[in-house]
């Protein structure tokens, strides 16, 4: 079995700042992690592989130093790294990125063999579109299994998963064939820690570094801004409110008290809370 | 999940950035909003969809056309008519048995046969599981922008559509066009935009396609659809009061105390995204641009400091009630009412005096 986990690496969302006055983002200093949805991914992989033997390869699209994300996935465990990393991927947006990453999986696939099951995680936290998941599996005609909860059963000889999906207002239970492309929902596994030997090891993994070219992609019209049909147009902040808050008056007074006055305000202007709510409770 | 670049960096080699549409694309015309129909109800999020399909087809002088899928049956029938009451001018329909339950397979085959018959400029979903898994695949078979999760739509003076949204994390928005493809493809979350008023006695054509899909056509099959339990749903995105606690609270078991507000209000707990983070809630009870957007009537925020991811997902409150002891946290920016004092003395004081004030009999229940 040869499974493929797509991670990102992406700024620690908690510590990202935007400078107040030209609304950039100040990226000195702020760390990088592997997006953490993508963790659930790679440990479902991992899981996997425990059951069924075969090899995960780890693959991400981004600047040289995305090689730091993929070591530490090896330090999870995976066993092979591969970084597409050119600068004509600059400034792909979403279908971009589909291209590039599924031509990627599919030179994976012709150098080291045929690939089951594509992983992502469900969205990045960067971005949030969930949208290159999809991508990747329509580009290679994958059968396309987002927001699963649990694989429920994999077999190898007949070619066939069940899985488990979140859907609105319940869990889908789906059949289908490998191979297939799953986007694993968060909070459904957590990931290992891998041993001393392991992690040793991937300190000193060779990582599988590949440019467009290498990578047998042919087409550059497909790749980066040349590749993507959206354009941003305008980065802003929000305009704050007219006005500010209207402050509860505090002075000298306990926790009773400002909760008498905060509750008097919001009846005050919500007249018809009081009824709803007491009809409500009573109801 | 790229982030975006910095805008217009490079002008000239980008492929949406032409200044003319394709010829192939001019017969691209109407505004479409998907109607997302699962065992026999449609999700709210179509219908606030509607309303905003039908300002944007307004503006630019086009029909709004209500896109129903679904099993044979009643069901499509009755979606249909709602769909003309929510302000549709008139249906594309698919009824077929390959379409009885979400499949992306189905589901996205028949949508892009019906984008190629009929040729939609712009085309809205909701950002649900289900939407979001659609639209991924119908935009990649057609080759076109999709803009996720987007806070706001309009159409500027040349006509194109103009998709609001959060970007590098929540930190600030962005707006994002797809100016030389079609359809100009763009999901919206529940709860985003109002309902719109229902106008009854409003009808339209119907026009019914033909959708050919056999079921041995399709690899991947529903074996069971498990419903949730009533009591594990959150309805967050719905609901009329929300108490919600972020990492000011302190610790996990301070979290209590909103959960405490929560019940004597009837209201539903959340959070902030870094909580669901930290495993103080599950992910389901996070609110902001990447979990739920609510619009109660009161929003009660104790110990947020408010990033814009935040403030998104909750500028649709009526009145909210923003607790935090840093006086220039951003939530005051936003909020109607705040309170520059720690939450975690405050919230049980409030859940104090809301008690004796709406149940009293709770109250005297309790004091026995």
């Amino acid at each position: 079995m040869h499974i493929v986990v797509c991670i990102k690496q992406v700024p620690d969302s908690a510590q990202i700042r935007v400078h107040p006055v030209t609304n950039t983002i100040m990226r000195q200093g702020v760390p990088t992690i592997i997006n953490p949805y993508d963790l659930f991914a790679l440990e479902a992989a991992l899981k996997l592989r425990d059951l069924h033997g075969g090899k995960i390869t780890v693959l991400t699209m981004g600047p040289p130093m995305a090689e730091e994300s993929l070591r530490r996935a090896l330090s999870f465990g995976a066993d092979r790294a591969v970084l597409l990393t050119d600068r004509i991927f600059a400034g792909s947006d979403t279908l971009a990125t589909s291209y590039a990453l599924s031509e990627a999986i599919r030179k994976i696939g012709e150098s080291f063999g045929p690939v089951d099951i594509v992983f992502t995680g469900k969205q990045t936290i960067d971005g949030d579109t969930a949208q290159v998941g999809p991508g990747i599996a329509k580009r290679l005609d994958l059968h396309q299994l987002t927001y699963v909860a649990a694989v429920q059963e994999l077999d190898l000889k007949a070619g066939s998963i069940a899985v488990e999906r979140r859907a609105e207002g319940g869990v889908q239970v789906l059949s289908t064939k490998l191979p297939c492309l799953i986007t694993m929902l968060e909070g459904t596994n957590e990931i290992r820690r891998g041993s001393i030997e392991v992690a040793l090891n991937a300190a000193r993994a060779e990582i599988v570094t590949w440019s467009a070219a290498a990578a047998g992609i042919g087409n550059t019209a497909k790749c980066g801004l040349k590749g993507s049909p959206t354009v941003v147009k305008r980065v802003f902040a929000p305009k704050p409110r007219s006005e500010k808050a209207f402050q509860i008056d505090l002075s000298g007074l306990g926790p009773d008290a400002i909760a008498e006055s905060a509750m008097a305000e919001i009846f005050k202007r919500l007249p018809s809370l009081e009824k709803e709510l007491t009809q409500t409770l009573q109801g | 999940m790229t982030s975006k670049p910095a805008p217009q960096a490079a002008g000239g080699g980008r492929a949406g950035m032409r200044k003319e549409l394709p010829e192939h694309f001019k017969a691209y015309k109407h505004v479409w909003v998907f109607v997302e129909l699962e065992r026999g109800a449609v999700h709210p999020v179509s219908w606030e969809l509607m309303g905003e399909g039908r300002k944007l087809a307004d503006k630019l002088g086009v029909q709004l056309a209500a896109i129903v899928l679904g099993g044979p049956g009643e069901a499509v029938r009755m979606a249909v008519s709602e769909a003309f009451a929510y302000g549709a001018d008139l249906a594309y329909v698919a009824a077929s048995p390959v379409l009885d339950g979400y499949r992306n397979e189905s589901y996205t085959r028949c949508m892009t046969e019906l984008v190629d018959t009929y040729k939609p400029e712009i085309l809205l979903l909701g950002a649900t599981t289900l939407g979001r898994d659609l639209a991924g695949s119908v935009a990649t078979t057609l080759l076109t922008g999709l803009t996720a999760d987007s806070t706001g739509l309009e159409v500027d003076a040349d006509g194109s559509l103009a998709a609001t949204r959060p970007t590098f994390g929540g930190s600030l928005l962005c707006t994002i066009y797809t100016l030389n493809f079609r359809p100009q493809m763009a999901t919206v979350r529940p709860r985003v935009f109002s309902l719109p008023e229902r106008q009854e006695g409003r009808g339209g054509p119907v026009i019914e396609h033909n959708f050919s899909l056999l079921e041995d056509d399709i690899v991947t099959k529903i074996l069971q659809f498990i419903p949730d339990r009533e009591s594990s749903k959150s309805n967050l995105a719905y609901a009329d009061v929300v108490v919600a606690g972020g990492l000011g609270l302190g610790s996990a078991e301070n979290y209590q105390h909103v959960r405490e507000l929560a019940n004597v209000l009837g209201a539903e707990w959340g959070g902030s995204r870094p909580l669901v983070q930290r495993g103080w809630i599950p992910a389901d009870r996070q609110i902001g641009q990447t979990g739920k957007t609510i619009r109660p009537k009161l929003y009660i925020a104790a110990g947020i400091s408010g990033a814009i991811q935040h403030r998104v997902g909750v500028e649709g409150a009526d009145l909210i009630l923003a607790i935090n002891t840093d006086k220039n946290a951003p939530i005051f920016d936003f909020a109607h009412l705040g309170i520059v004092t720690d939450a975690v003395r405050l919230l049980p004081a409030l859940a104090k005096a809301f008690r004796q004030r709406i149940s009293p009999s709770t109250h005297t229940r309790m004091a026995m």
